[in-house]
């Protein structure tokens, strides 16, 4: 079985990674901004 | 016992750039944009941030179902030139991340609409997915040749989901602004398929220049074009928008139609020399932005 190069897939675990946590942070702020608006609307 | 062999390209993550390739971003343009435009057209603005979340979960609703299309369709995908090179029948990402990927990315853009906006818009985008992935891409695209007239009411839904995402009400004008791309998608979709059918039918794909041959295709490209020009201009002597769309909409259409018009009367086989096929297809795209663009611009400046 050939084994891929160890950096190789380390690299693309830490390029998903990055990734995943800049979405889940986007989502984290977006989710704030749409509690606020939904607050304000039922004001 | 022979033992299971594992590839390279199997053992390696996807890159999340394959990610994002599996939700086909260029198609996602033009129903992210339809759907702004349904949006901004309604009467009734929402607070800008639910405006933006609920475009966003319409851009990701379209990419669940680019994901789930392709995770169908990898070994029809593999045999055509123009899809040969998407993550998975390149190799470059196992099917079932892609399923996992789509069936989530879905089901999260129709909880975020719901909890953002209001779940009568919520329902239309579940509905718009499901019946883009299991109606057809699952049951029509690969039994009929009239896949891309009933299939083309899942990419006419964005105008209308973002009409009720801003005021939770279905109206006339969405209802028409969902007609206009119903019947706009075969004339569009089929000047495509005449100038690239040896891939469709390499594919097994059976497009209705494969089927029905291609005068019988530019019959029906001709004849779909004017009940969308039809729907296209209705909207101003119904009362629903003003001149400014009245008018974009009836001189767009016009040549739209008149672009028809050439391609029925080309008698070529050869794709090569199917000019008129090409501009028709490359003015199908610009007319659908061209028409949201003057739809808003009436509701804004008139």
């Amino acid at each position: 079985m050939p084994r891929p190069d160890d950096e190789l897939v380390r690299g693309r675990q830490r390029g998903r990674a990055r990734v995943t946590a800049l979405l889940l942070g986007a989502f984290v702020v977006l989710l704030f901004f749409i509690t606020i608006a939904q607050a304000s609307r039922n004001w | 016992m022979p033992a299971i062999e594992m590839t390279e390209t199997a053992v390696l993550p996807a890159d999340w750039r394959d990610f994002l390739a599996l939700t086909k971003p260029r198609v996602m343009s033009l129903v992210v944009f339809t759907g702004l435009c349904g949006l901004l057209a309604a009467p009734a603005m929402p607070p800008f941030v639910l405006g933006f979340t609920a475009i966003l979960c319409i851009a990701l609703g379209a990419g669940a179902c680019g994901a789930l299309n392709q995770w169908y369709e990898a070994d029809i995908d593999a045999k055509m030139r123009r899809t040969a090179k998407r993550p998975l029948p390149d190799g470059r990402m196992d099917r079932q991340s892609a399923l996992h990927f789509g069936v989530g990315l879905g089901s999260f853009s129709v909880i975020l609409m719901g909890l953002a906006t209001n779940w009568l818009a919520a329902g239309l985008l579940a509905v718009s997915i499901l019946f883009y992935v299991l109606v057809y891409t699952v049951w029509l695209k690969p039994r009929t040749a009239q896949n891309i007239v009933i299939g083309g009411a899942a990419g006419a839904f964005p105008p209308l989901i973002g009409w009720v995402a801003a005021t939770g009400r279905v109206e006339a004008l969405p209802l028409l602004l969902f007609a206009i791309i119903f019947l706009w998608t075969p004339p569009h979709f089929w000047a495509l398929s005449l100038f690239v059918r040896s891939d469709y039918a390499a594919a097994g794909i059976p497009m209705l220049p494969v089927v029905a041959g291609l005068d019988n295709t530019r019959r029906q490209v001709f004849l779909y074009s004017l009940p969308m020009a039809g729907a296209a201009v209705a909207p101003w002597p119904l009362g629903l928008t003003g001149p400014i769309y009245g008018a974009s909409a009836a001189i767009l259409s016009f040549v739209f139609v008149v672009l028809a018009g050439r391609v029925l009367a080309n008698r070529t086989t050869e794709p090569s020399a199917m000019a008129a096929e090409k501009h028709l297809f490359a003015y199908s795209v610009f007319y659908l932005f061209a028409l949201f663009t003057a739809l808003v611009a009436d509701r804004w400046i008139a």
